[in-house]
């Protein structure tokens, strides 16, 4: 199994120390489980001309390419004027409708304040089931509160870390065990 | 329909393409060199006449895991081999080259195999060949439309005058040498959604509709789209033949078929196109209502009649070598079309005893 993190921002550290935590929480619980971070603040990416994935090189073909390869992703997207990043939406842009396929995604979130806390449900959640995710529901959203000094003091938002980490490993054994054994079905 | 060469009283066109694609053989995971795997559309041209097949195209693609970006000397190869089927692109990708050349690349062609050459001009999916031949993506749809009508004016005129965004002026140019009937026939390749039928429709172009899968009444509403194009474009549609063209595979038993057919589409679209096909897709593909023709022969039939009822298309082109399907895999298929198929779709859809023959 490999799950990459997906860091959606090119600005600030607050969804980037809440990956590292989760990711951190991977290697120790998980570590039969393959991780990589794409933090998109160290990719140089173009913006989606319409092309197939395959035709962008460099950092642009790298990053859409690990992701296409992975069996899960956990997003980790801040909230900008009451939306996800641009950067964010721009990955989706780059990758095919059906790109997620087959894989599933969950979700942190980071923001200055709770006003924004349904902008996952009603922005992010609809791109991923467009895309065909399986979504672990659940996401985990982190105010600007619960840091300090670069790093999260809410106990509460480090537990709730942890479980998302757990849901993406057992849904994504889930969603994998009962594909292959429809699949096996099929016998061709 | 005489000007696109088909007669529509003999009956349903039957057709095969290739896109040129050089893949592993997921059975072995190994490659054949592209030396052989040109040679092998060469011979399957040539068993694909033998079996009766009307129409033989080839692809170009210009990246990884494709051999024939050359398509037109491919295709003069196979103009030589052959003595009656009609041989075409699949397509040509029109927005990269220059028409002139294509031109006479294809009148060459309809000259080397006595006026069986047919062209069909598409705006490539990858498009890794504009950085490679020098065009700037962000004119895609302006390359092909202006190079697409070019190439048509050239089609319609022995001396031509013309100027555009993308290529020196043209002043009473000659464009030689001519096809045996003066002219070609020229389609327009369409990917399978309404809006990119009706861009042929309207300017009264023959269709190439190529598909992946899903339901056939799902494509019917992209033949109607095209044909009320044309009349809206002052054409009229029983003037403009239609073809269509996608997956293949004929084995005893529609299991047989999905077994046998499934690793090359799935590894092959993997490399080729950047994600498998789902299992579940794949399988409704024997559905009789499913676009795809996989199946036993009888299925087959009986799929290829009730697209014909439904789209009152002139010409299906298989396509069945794709994945590095292995030659003895289609040769199979090409005696089941010539021993089975063939005869029976002809049978029924033909009005006179020649195309019943």
């Amino acid at each position: 199994m490999k799950i990459v993190g997906l860091s959606g921002s090119q600005i600030g550290s607050k969804t980037r120390i809440a990956m590292d935590a989760t990711l951190k929480v991977m290697a120790e619980k998980y570590p039969e489980v393959e991780t990589e971070l794409i933090d998109l603040a160290d990719y140089k990416m173009e913006f989606s001309d319409g092309r197939n994935y395959l035709d962008y090189s460099g950092d642009t073909g790298y990053v859409t390419k690990t992701l296409m390869e992975a069996d899960a992703i956990i997003i980790g997207t801040p909230i900008f004027q009451a939306s996800i990043p641009a950067a964010l939406k721009n990955i989706f842009d780059l990758l095919p409708v059906n790109a997620f396929r087959d894989k599933v995604v969950s979700m942190l979130v980071t923001a200055g304040s709770a006003k924004h806390y349904l902008v996952a449900d009603t922005q992010l959640k609809p791109i991923l089931a467009y895309m065909k995710a399986q979504m672990v529901q659940t996401f985990v959203f982190i105010e600007e509160v619960d840091f300090h000094q670069k790093q999260i003091i809410n106990h509460d938002v480090l537990m709730r870390l942890e479980r998302l980490a757990e849901d993406t490993v057992v849904l994504t054994e889930t969603f994998t065990k009962i594909r292959e054994e429809k699949e096996a079905e099929y016998d061709f | 329909m005489e000007k696109y060469r088909i007669n529509p009283d003999d009956g349903i066109e039957f057709g095969i393409y290739t896109l040129g694609d050089h893949l592993p053989n997921p059975a072995t995971g190994e490659r054949i060199s592209a030396q052989q795997r040109i040679h092998d559309i060469i011979d399957y041209a040539v068993l694909a006449e033998q079996a009766g097949v009307d129409f033989f195209s080839v692809g170009e693609s210009h990246q990884e895991f494709f051999a024939t970006q050359a398509h037109a000397v491919v295709l003069s190869a196979i103009a030589q081999a052959t003595k009656k089927i009609k041989i075409a692109s699949s397509s040509t990708i029109i927005s990269t080259s220059d028409p002139v050349r294509v031109y006479e690349n294809f009148a060459t062609l309809d000259l080397i195999s006595n006026g069986r050459a047919e062209l069909v001009a598409g705006r490539a999916s990858r498009v890794g060949l504009f950085e490679l031949l020098g065009y700037n993506l962000h004119n895609y749809e302006e390359l092909f439309e202006e190079k697409f009508e070019l190439l048509r004016l050239i089609n319609e005129n022995e001396t031509v005058n013309w100027s555009g965004e993308f290529r020196a002026p043209l002043r009473d140019a000659q464009v030689l040498p001519r096809p045996v009937n003066g002219s070609l026939p020229i389609w327009r390749a369409v990917g399978g959604t309404p809006a990119s039928a009706m861009k042929a429709g309207y300017a009264g172009v023959p269709m190439f509709m190529a598909h992946l899968g899903g339901s056939t009444s799902q494509f019917k509403r992209t033949v109607d789209s095209y044909r009320e194009a044309a009349r809206a474009g002052g054409h009229d549609p029983a003037q403009l033949p239609i073809a269509t063209a996608g997956f293949f595979y004929a084995a005893e038993s529609s299991q047989q078929a999905l077994k046998e057919l499934y690793p090359h589409i799935n590894e092959g679209m993997k490399r080729t196109n950047g994600g498998g096909f789902p299992k579940q897709l794949f399988a409704q593909g024997v559905d009789p209502h499913n676009i795809m023709n996989i199946g036993s022969p009888q299925q087959i039939i009986e799929k290829i009649l009730h697209q014909h009822e439904m789209f009152g298309h002139q010409r299906y082109i298989a396509q069945i070598d794709f994945g590095g399907m292995p030659m003895d895999n289609i040769k199979k298929n090409l005696e089941l079309i010539g021993t089975e198929i063939l005869p029976a779709i002809k049978k029924y859809t033909a009005k006179n005893k020649e195309g019943q023959a």
